[in-house]
């Protein structure tokens, strides 16, 4: 187990290496980062000052190796919008990320869970049928338009939702939240909604699996036979097995939940990572262009690295393949 | 659909009798699921309409002298200045969303269709190589997969635009790259089976080249999963680069897809002209879901499991 740990560990620095090494060139030597971090109006000197006093004048692979250095000091340069660290900025609007994340992952197991019993339970019932064609349509509608529809009839017609922004929020632990605010959390509501459509989708139809082939289990039928109430089958007997999978996959979608909640936040102009990366983008601000990729990439490494030891774990072959 | 396959039934006596082809085999089993087949049917449509847009819409809307500033965002069903009547409203340009649709569908299919061919190339080729040399190869690419499948796709489609800019050609780049992985995985996958199939040791005694057994013999067995995957990567393809255009890092605004026509619309949404970014949007989600549907379909019929 330790040397499997060990190896993967390893993998997982390398994956690390490799990325960093892909958004360094990317960032650095596709773009001119001479253009960019010094101001037109310079004359020649000051340039050929700001270029040493930089490293700019250095071989690509020296610059890569004080990128690295720094990277591991946390210091993933300024941004020159904000003129902050660029890491503060994107740790600050993190928690915004965080609970809009969060909150439709709490959305998803909420709405899906019933939705998917019933239509495992009644596959035949049309009510169910409709579950299924909706399901359907929340995998193929783009995200993004959903989110404009929503704001167009919540907001625009009806007027009962706020349509951007993230509202009232309390200090926690030295963050901000909105969800602990009626007026923050009328703000969350819809682009909560909007990010967890997909995963509602997904949840609907593992459950659905999951009760279809767990009812045929011989442990149901006893149950039945000894005549329990069918509501304690469904909800003792056969929910309890089914949610820990359906938990599971859940889990894992938290990465890309983030990911996706760069469109939502987009739409609901909700501050935060996701938000931010696109505005730095779209304004070439490349210190916090770096700093999210490389925050992403170690909250992915570190998400698939959990998943795969919990994996080991819980099955054995895994562990003993590489023996 | 129902897993049991009627049998043909019989010809009438005035028709000679219609043999049994596997490719109409295959066209009646796909028949049976109407929802399917109008899938296809308006999938078909749709794809006439992008193919014929610059003959068939009421108007250019990228050539400025068809413009009217003072037609601007009108509303669905208004007549225009010139008693030319907008369907679907204006935009803010006074351009016909109508024809900007047609168009819009053009850039979008063709950037859908073209990504998820490249990329069917690219992983395929991959993919049985992967399959047919095994060991050190085997396991390179099947890592590069692994690493590739494990970031969400508009991460990395994000990560790729930021870096390259913008412009149609950098969209399907990125779309490549993203994709591939799946064809390569689905590849794979059945050319490992394949490849132990005795039609395949024949070929390898007969001493033909590897690229021949890997083209000839190895591929057409692995086509059916390959098209059911293809399918679907079309409709992700495009909602992909509708997306990225949305967030404005897809398409340069001399080429707006559907996703930047939604976009474009995004600014009006709130005074409640809804039009500019409502059609965009249902022309969209109507290609996204025909295509799935026949996807859908396309997997029940290609699957050898659900065969009697």
């Amino acid at each position: 187990m330790s040397v499997y740990l060990l190896r993967r560990l390893i993998q997982a620095l390398g994956v690390v290496l490799v990325m960093s090494l892909i958004v360094f060139i990317g960032v650095f030597a596709i773009g001119d980062p001479v253009e960019i971090l010094i101001s037109p109006d310079a004359d020649q000197i000051e340039r050929e000052r700001a270029i040493v006093a930089l490293g700019l004048d250095k071989p690509l692979w020296l610059q890569y190796l004080s990128f690295l250095g720094n990277a591991l000091r946390g210091d993933l340069g300024r941004s020159f919008v904000f003129n902050e660290p660029a890491l503060q900025l994107i740790l600050n609007r993190m928690p915004a990320t965080l609970e809009l994340a969060f909150g439709a992952m709490f959305l998803a197991l909420l709405v899906g869970l019933p939705l998917g019993l019933y239509a495992g339970l009644k596959p035949n019932s049309p009510v169910s049928k409709g579950i299924m064609a909706g399901s359907i349509l929340g995998f193929s509608l783009p995200t993004f338009w959903v989110g404009l529809m929503l704001i167009m009839v919540f907001a625009v017609q009806l007027g009962w939702l706020p349509s951007t922004g993230r509202g009232e929020t309390r200090e926690i632990l030295g963050m901000r939240w909105s969800f602990l605010t009626r007026d923050g959390l009328a703000h969350m509501a819809m682009p909560a909604l909007n990010l967890a459509l997909f995963k509602i989708s997904l949840v609907i139809r593992l459950t659905r699996a999951g009760v279809r082939e767990t009812m045929l289990m011989d442990y149901v039928k006893f149950a039945r036979a000894k005549g329990l109430s069918p509501a304690r089958v469904t909800f003792v007997h056969v929910f309890k097995n089914i949610l820990i999978p359906v938990v599971t996959v859940v889990g894992l979608e938290l990465g890309s939940t983030i990911a996706f909640s760069v469109v939502t936040e987009s739409v609901f102009a909700w501050p935060g990572m996701g938000k931010l990366i696109i505005d730095s983008i779209n304004v070439l601000d490349r210190p916090v262009i770096v700093a999210y990729l490389m925050i992403i990439v170690l909250m992915f490494i570190t998400i698939n690295l959990v998943v795969d030891l919990t994996y080991s774990v819980l099955d054995p072959r895994v562990r003993l393949e590489g023996k | 659909m129902s897993t049991t396959t009627l049998p043909a039934a019989p010809a009438a006596p005035a028709v000679p009798p219609k043999v049994e082809t596997p490719f109409r085999r295959f066209v009646s089993e796909f028949a049976e699921s109407k929802i399917a087949l109008g899938g296809l049917i308006v999938f078909t449509l749709i794809a006439l309409i992008a193919i014929f847009a610059p003959w068939i819409s009421p108007q250019n809307p990228y050539d400025l002298a068809q413009l009217d500033i003072m037609d601007g965002r009108m509303e669905p069903g208004t007549v225009g200045g010139d008693g030319f009547t907008f369907w679907l409203g204006t935009d803010d340009q006074g351009r016909d969303m109508l024809s900007g649709i047609m168009y819009g569908l053009r850039i979008s299919l063709t950037v859908g269709a073209g990504s998820a061919l490249i990329a069917c190339l690219v992983g395929a080729s991959l993919g049985l190589l992967a399959a047919y040399a095994g060991g050190k190869t085997d396991s390179a690419i099947m890592r590069l997969v692994d690493l590739q499948l494990s970031f969400p796709a508009i991460l990395a489609a994000l990560m790729i635009l930021a870096f390259l800019g913008k412009s149609v050609t950098n969209v399907v780049i990125a779309l490549v790259i993203v994709e591939w992985a799946y064809y390569a995985r689905t590849v794979r996958g059945t050319a490992l089976v394949e490849r132990r199939r005795e039609y395949i040791e024949a070929a390898q005694c007969l001493a033909l080249p590897t690229r021949r057994i890997l083209f000839r013999h190895l591929l057409p067995n692995c086509l059916p999963p390959l098209i059911v995957v293809g399918t679907m990567q079309v409709a992700r393809a495009i909602a992909l680069e509708a997306t990225l255009s949305f967030l404005g890092l897809g398409v340069p605004i001399t080429e707006p897809s559907l996703g930047l026509l939604i976009a474009n619309g995004y600014e009006y949404m709130l005074s409640g002209k809804y039009w500019i970014s409502f059609y965009p949007g249902i022309a969209l989600l109507i290609t996204i879901v025909s295509i799935n549907l026949v996807g859908d379909q396309l997997r029940d019929v290609l699957n050898p499991r659900l065969k009697k």
